[in-house]
Formats: structure tokens, sequence, C-alpha cells
């Protein structure tokens, strides 16, 4: 017996959609589909990116072979003409006729173009198929002006993408009172409108369009009041239209506005004729996103496979990003008082809207709008989805917590019943995400292979992650981080562990904490902790040092050393300059002025260190650390003393802030930064702290680095006046030296941290884990028990005794030791 | 058949000339050993000072410490952290590279190498 044919008229995202769910769960039927665009179907959702830089095989849905592979006949390029229901045939335009036992119509809609004269003049597009959007591209080119009919969803796209595309006058004329009407109120809109001309998108509200003039193709619009706009293009966004004229003519029920009319079965008026998608009409609704698109599809197969499913309206909340802005509506947006109570929080310097209708009870959630920040959104609906009963404070839901740490309890992502449904796209419950975790699917991807969820609009990612990161820990899965084979804590832990215990050696620490005898890995970081808790001279426990604080140098090529005398802000007199050269010439050393506006001596014997230090040491040098995981350099601009446009004396700063944490070591290197004004010539937002003078005071940036992966340095606190800078950078330094791993620099601390900058901002500002004052103490005992490394060893014959090459011939220098000569100066033989 | 090599033991330097836990080098003729004073063990192991590597003096001026269960004594180079084994001188970092190691014996608070004759 031949499996019976199922005829897909439309290749639209539903259209597919049904396809794929249909062979996924049963290969007894014969499947054909028609499209009428000469492609494969593809993701109209994201059609505007095609515009940044998407190619069309970039938005497919599917491989070519898609179809071929799942055994589905497609037609492309050949749309249905007509049905004959009674002879269950459908015919094409390139003359099929072909026999169906069922037939699915998803012909989706097209756009509507309202009736205005003018509307066929050259230069007006509508914004729908990839087709549209290269006629929209071609023509943009000569054009300077553009306007896009209708403010809703779609329109805001379109104009996005006019943007995009270079068009440097951008119009929104929109019919309503607000823009996207559907979605969000008139305050919401105001606030995007507000952010919309910031980015140059000029809105049109109440304007009804009279005509569109121009000699063949469009010069202008004419508006009701009279006035008028000249543009050079216009696309017209005014919302959608069924495209039902296949079952009309084929004699099937349809909307007086449009649609097919179908059941909660997606039946037609014909049951063995099933409608999907933006065609069909359900209980007088058109449903025009792709989610409730792909349940109707999951629905139709349902019925054709003879399981029971039915559809019953759907969610229309949503969340997207406008030309960057996040727009979101969830639940019941528009539902007012005295039905609900309302909470609006509004901050028109940020942009930022937010409105929560709550029920009178205070209870539940009913639904609410984000505009420009919308971070809340997944967990929001969930919480209108689930019912779930809301914290006392319900402001918290989008002020987030202010003090206090109830507000997240009873809002986390794992307590969502089991059959929450994270993805709407493709109907994934939270059950599911999370039995796929416990299976061993462990990362975003895993899930969205094994579970589909994501892979629609994308907007559960971030629950997904949650959900992911929540299921593992609540496994006790999560991968401790150790520091080595020989101790079975974190470096945060063994801090603690150090200080409560007050273990003053590394053997001590081995001793109660670890196992084995040590290695070269938790040696520097166990040194590192005793030196950043009691900041004794590091040389006294010398082998448990890393290669270059072993010596106080840095060992370079060929096995010598190098010398960097701590200069302060980079200020250095005529005197000091001086020696610094003469000790270079005696020792025969090669000089370079360094990144951090030092000048490093290169090429010193060990056995000459002692010496090259005593000399310095006389002339007011101290050790610049440069060999260590301690504060280097504040490199500063010359600012207000010289510099015509500073504002403040930034080398006074920095000198400040240089001799204040100079010697104090932390898990990594520490460079800082302070500029005289926002030119910046201190590049100090490349530092782990940077300041930067403003007309008020000083900014603090945080978290920045160079090196291999540069990151900038984010803003802590805008400002500020020195002491309460100092306070803060006090702070910050030690909750670094306190928490970090080893060898992290700040940057990849921060990028680690839960909760991120807003997180340490809290801590450092906030102080809202209630240790302030004493990270403040904390520091302030260092700064008090600073030492210059190398003048202990200078006047300690003891120590000097180290720096020898030859255990049994102190005076003998390495004799492996070669140089050549470069540049008047000599570089490393080896 | 075993072989016998024999054995000529040369005084290097005091016991306290080298740092508890750690190493330095001794010069024997034109040849830099460096002498390690595992104390935490109470072992003593001698290795040539040249880091295969880079062709670098600087053994002795490693860290060393232990690794596996077996906890066999190492040594790491301080430049790139290679690291070797104190008692074959195998390269422990998944490289081929090989360094010789003398025998040690302390007497009187001085430290022996045995240099094969």
């Amino acid at each position: 017996m031949s499996k019976p044919t199922i005829i897909v008229v439309g290749n639209g995202m539903v259209g597919y959609k049904f396809c794929e769910k249909l062979v996924s769960r049963s290969t007894n039927y014969n499947i054909v589909v028609f499209g009428e665009e000469p492609r494969h179907a593809y993701d109209r959702v994201h059609l505007s990116e095609y515009f940044a830089g998407k190619t069309a095989d970039d938005l497919s849905l599917s491989a070519a072979s898609w179809y071929a592979d799942n055994d589905i006949t497609l037609h492309l390029d050949d749309p249905i003409q007509e049905i004959n229901r009674a002879a269950k045939t459908v015919h094409s335009l390139k003359g099929l006729n072909l026999n169906y036992d069922y037939l699915v119509l998803a012909t989706g809609s097209s756009a509507f173009v309202p009736d205005i004269p003018g509307v066929e003049k050259e230069g007006v597009f509508v914004y729908r198929t990839i087709e549209d959007l290269d006629l929209i591209k071609a023509y943009a080119v000569n054009a300077k002006r553009g306007a896009v009919m209708g403010g809703g969803l779609l329109g805001l796209e379109a104009a996005k993408a006019l943007i995009d595309l270079g068009i440097s006058e951008t119009h929104v004329i929109e019919f309503a009172p607000r823009l996207m009407p559907r979605q969000i109120d008139s305050a919401g809109s105001a606030m995007l409108q507000a952010k919309l001309k910031q980015l140059g998108v000029n809105i049109h509200l109440n304007r009804n369009t009279a005509c569109i003039t121009g000699n063949h193709k469009i010069e202008s619009l004419k508006f009701n009041d009279d006035t008028a706009l000249p543009i050079d293009m216009l696309v017209i966004s005014a919302g959608i239209r069924p495209r039902d004229e296949l079952a009309k003519l084929a004699g099937l029920q349809t909307g007086s506005r449009g649609g097919i009319t179908v059941n909660e079965k997606m039946q037609t008026s014909d049951p063995s004729v099933f409608a999907i998608g933006e065609c069909a009409l359900y209980e007088n609704m058109i449903y025009g996103l792709v989610a409730p698109g792909y349940e109707m599809a999951d629905v139709a197969v349902s019925q054709v496979i003879g399981s029971e499913k039915s559809f019953h309206g759907f969610d229309m909340s949503t969340k997207l990003k406008l030309i960057g802005i996040d727009v979101a509506s969830f639940g019941d947006a528009f539902i007012t008082e005295p039905e609900c109570r309302t909470i609006i929080f509004e901050d028109t310097h940020k942009g930022v809207y937010k409105r929560i209708n709550i029920s009178n009870d205070g209870k539940y959630l009913l639904g609410g709008i984000l505009i420009g920040e919308a971070e809340a959104y997944n967990m929001l609906l969930q919480t209108v989805n689930n019912k779930i009963v809301l914290p006392p404070n319900p402001e918290d839901l989008i002020l987030g917590s202010r003090g206090g740490e109830a507000a997240n309890e009873g809002t986390g992502v794992l307590s969502l019943p089991d059959d929450a449904l994270i993805c709407s796209c493709e109907a994934v419950t939270k059950a599911t995400i999370c039995g796929a975790v416990n299976d061993g699917c462990t990362t975003v991807d895993g899930i969205k292979k094994c579970t589909k969820a994501g892979t629609g609009c994308g907007g559960c990612v971030p629950l997904v992650k949650d959900l992911i990161a929540g299921t593992m820990k609540a496994n006790g899965q999560y991968i401790k981080n150790v520091i080595c084979e020989h101790f079975d804590y974190s470096r945060q832990e063994l801090y603690d562990l150090v200080k409560i215990n007050e273990l003053k050696s590394y053997d001590l620490v081995l001793d109660h904490f670890g196992k084995g005898d040590g290695c070269e890995v938790c040696k520097p970081a166990v040194a590192s902790i005793l030196s950043s808790l009691w900041n004794d001279v590091i040389v006294k426990q010398d082998t448990i040092q890393d290669s270059n604080d072993r010596f106080l140098a840095n060992i370079q090529k060929g096995g010598t050393y190098s010398v960097v005398p701590r200069v302060p802000g980079g200020e250095i007199t005529a005197d000091k300059l001086i020696v610094l050269g003469q000790v270079a010439k005696k020792y025969g050393l090669y000089t370079k002025i360094t990144g951090g506006q030092r000048i490093d001596l290169f090429g010193a014997h060990l056995n000459d260190l002692p010496l090259i230090w005593e000399e310095l040491i006389d002339a007011g040098f101290e050790s610049g650390h440069a060999y260590g995981k301690a504060l280097r350099t504040v490199k500063s601009c010359v600012g207000s003393t010289w510099c015509r446009f500073g504002l403040h004396d930034s080398v006074s700063f920095a000198i400040e802030i240089e001799e204040r944490y100079k010697g104090i070591r932390a898990p990594h290197k520490i460079k800082g930064g302070v500029s005289g004004c926002i030119r910046e010539c201190a590049e100090a937002q490349s530092k782990d702290f940077g300041v930067i003078a403003t007309e008020k005071g000083w900014n603090l940036y945080v978290c920045g680095n160079g090196g291999s992966k540069p990151q900038h340095a984010q803003l802590l606190a805008s400002d500020l006046d020195k002491e309460t800078l100092i306070k803060y950078l006090d702070r910050f330094l030690m909750f670094y030296i306190k928490t970090a791993d080893p060898l992290t620099r700040t940057a990849t601390w921060l990028n680690k941290m839960e909760g991120g900058l807003s997180y340490l901002k809290n801590v450092v500002i906030n102080d809202s884990l209630g240790i302030g004052a004493q990270l403040e103490e904390e520091i302030q005992s260092l700064i008090d028990s600073y030492h210059c490394e190398w003048k202990e060893v200078v006047n300690s014959p003891e120590l000097r005794k180290r720096f020898a090459h030859f255990i049994n011939a102190p005076e003998e220098k390495d004799p492996t030791v070669k140089f050549e000569p470069m540049r008047e100066q000599l570089k490393a033989k080896w | 058949m075993e072989t016998l090599i024999d054995i000529k033991w040369v005084m290097a330097c005091y016991c306290d000339d080298i740092p508890e836990n750690g190493g330095a080098c001794v010069k024997h003729g034109d040849e830099q050993i460096a002498i390690y004073n595992f104390s935490r063990r109470g072992e003593w192991f001698a290795t040539q000072n040249l880091c295969p590597h880079k062709q670098q003096m600087v053994l002795s001026r490693g860290m060393i410490g232990s690794t596996g269960e077996a906890c066999e004594p190492k040594v790491a180079c301080p430049f790139h952290k290679k690291t070797f084994s104190l008692l074959t001188g195998e390269c422990l970092s998944g490289e081929e590279f090989q360094i010789k190691t003398y025998p040690v014996k302390i007497q009187d608070g001085r430290v022996y190498i045995g240099i094969a004759a």
C-alpha cells in the first residue's frame, strides 16, 4: 500500500517546521512541498541581519540537501494556483497536478499595502522577503532620505535596515499616537522614541498619509494635515495580510478581515485541509509571530499522525533588540488600575522604562513592559506563565535587589516548576532541559542539539545557561578550582586558612593543608599568599619564590638579570638619571626605557646584583618590583603642572598612589595609570586601575589590561575626591588580593566574577559584604609594613651570600654568559 | 653482567652552602653541577646545571618539589618550567630531554659528588 500524501503549500518558517516535526515523528507519509519563493525556507525573524552582513545562506533554516535527505519532494518557485477539494488535487503554476490525502496551507502573509494614491511609484517597497531586501538595497545606493510607513515591530526593523544601508536621514511614520502600539504603552513609546531620536531616527506619530507624490518615482509624502515630507524612498510596513486567496478560491471559510478560519486542531472548514502560521485565523486572531506558528505546526502534525493535541491561543510576549535598544512586552502588558496595580520605573537619563502589572492582592505578576533594559524578561515571563508567587517587594523584580539578599529567593530559575516552558519556539520545558543536563549535556550548544531549545528566536538562551549552571550546581557537579596536586584548595580558601591559622612559612602550610613535597605551582602561590598576608622579606624563603622573585630581578636570556629601580609616576631627577647611567656603564649593562616609564638595566651577573643595588640605594633608589607579582608602575601624563589641557596634577597623584601600594604582593602583577584629562595620555584605561581627571574630581576605572587579550578598564566610580578614590582603590585591591586565583590579572578575575562589575561596585562602593573596613585595615597593614627588599639584602651579609653563581667559587661569574655588541650597546649571545 | 664504574667522590661544598629545599651551583673544573638540598625529605640530589631546553645554566636556581603518587622528586627550570626527575634526569614535561644526575653523599657537614673516574 502506498503512503498517504501530504502536500504543504508554502515553504516559509512554519511550513518548514511542519515538515521537520512530521519527519521526526513518522516516516509513513509522502511529503510534497510547494514554495513560491526561489529559495529554501529561511529565517524571516532575523531578516534585517541580511543588511548587517548575513547572507541568504546564513539565514537558511536547513542545508540544501535536507529535503532530499528526508525524502521530501520540494518544488520551489512554483506556487499552487488552485485546489480541487472534491478531487483532492492541487494544480501548480508550472502545471503540476497532484493528489493529496492531507493538504497543509502554510501560505503565510504578505505585507499590507494601504490604498494610498501613488503607492505604485518607483522607490516604494515592502519589507517581507529576501527579494524585497535586494530591491531595497539596490535602490538605497542613490537615496539620501528614506522613510518607513509603520512604527510597529517590523517597521522599526526596517528603519534599522535603512540606517545600515547608509541612508543619512531616516523617518518613521506611524498612524497611531505611539510606537509599537500592540506591544508597549504611551510612556514606553515616549522612552523608545527619545532613544531612537538619539540614534538619528525621526519619528512622526499621529500621521495619516494622504498621498505619495513625484513623477513616476517617489519624491515626497503628503499628509492629511497638508504637511509634506520630501523623501527618496519609502518602505511600507503597515502590517500583514494573511495569504488566504487560494483558500478563498477553494471555497474554504475565511475571516471578514482575512485569514483562513481554523479550529483548535488547525483544521479549516474542510477537515482534510489544515492551515497553520500567519495565514490561519484562530478565534478571530492572526498570530503574527513565529512561536505560535511553530505550535500550530505541531498541532497539525499531531492531527495527521493521529495523536491528541490542540491549539488554545498563544502567549504573544516578545522581546527584541530594536536598533540596539531592548524592548520587551509580556503577559497582559496593558491591563490598568483598578484591575491591577502597576509599578513603573522610569529613567530618562539612561533611557530605561519598566512597568509591571501585579494582581490587586500583590501575589501574582500579570504582565509588563521593558524598554532600554530587558535582562529580566525571561524570568518575568516565567513568573507570569507559572503563576509564581511574588516576593514581598515586587519592585525588586525590575529594580534589582537594593541591599538585603532576600530578593532573589523564590525567583531563581531553579524554582520554576518542571513544566515551565523555557523555549516557547520549540516548546521545551524546564524538565526536558534539566534532564538533558543530568544526562551529561552541559553546554548551550549541546542543549540546542539534543532538545532544540534556543534554536528558534534564541531569546531563552540566557535562561538555558542559568538552568545548566543551576542543575550542575545542584548535582554538586562543579569543577573545584584547586591550586595543584599538593593542595586541595582554591587560592582564596588557602588564603583564609593561612590567615586564620597564622602560618608563616611554606613548610607549615604544606604540613597543615597539603601533601607531598610541593612543586613549582604551589610554592609561588603560597609565597604570594604569605607575602600578601604578612609582608615579610620574601628572600627569607627564597626557594619557594618564582624565578624572578628568587633573586629579586628578572631572569633574562643567558641567565643574567635585569634591574629596574622604582621611578614613581615616571618622574625622575637629572641627578638620578646620571646615577643610572654611571651604574649601567660601570657594570656593562644594556639600558632601555620600559613601557611603565622607568629604566631597565639588562645583563647583570647574579654576583653583581647586590653591588649594583648598593649603589642605586645609596643614590636614593628603591626596588621597582619589576620581578614580582606586585604593583609595578603607576604611569602618568604630565598633568596640569605643565600641560595646557591638564585639569589636575596627575603626576603628584600617580606618585602618591605608587608610593602607597609599592611592594604589596598580589596574585599577579598590578599596573596603574593616572591621566590629567580625558585625552588619556597615560593610557590609564588599559591598566588594572586607571584614574582620569574630570572637571569635578577623578574617575576610577578598574580591571583593564594589555597583554595577549587586551581589555579596557571599566568605570567603577566617577567624580571622586582623592580620599574617596584612595578608599575605593584600597578596597578594590585588597578584595582582588584576597579572592583571585593564582596568576590571574584583575581583568580575568572580574570576567570570572559572578555578578561582574555591578557586584564589584556593590562590594567596593556600597560595602555590600560589610567587609569595607576590614579590607581597608588589611591593606593599611601592608602599606605600613613596606620595606625595600633590596635594601634588606644589601644590608645582610647572610642574604648577599646567596647571590653567587658558584657556591664554591663566589667571586667567579658564570663563564658561559657571553655578550655581543649591538647599536653601541650589547646583547646576550646564546 | 654488571659493570662497575669507578667513582671518585669530590667534595663540592659545605651542607649549609645550599639553601634548604633549594639548590645551588658548584664548579667542578669546567663542569657546572647543580646540588639540591631536599631537606623536607632529608635527601640530596645533584644534576647538570644546564637546562637542555634552551641551553641555559640555570637549573640550580629552579624550584624543587615532587610529583605523582610516588612523590618523584623533581626540579623546574626557572626559564620555562620544564621539569626533570632528580632521580633519573628524565624530562617530566613530556619532552625528549635528559639531564645528567650525580650520586651525592654527606659526610661531616660536607657535600660530596660522585664523578665517574
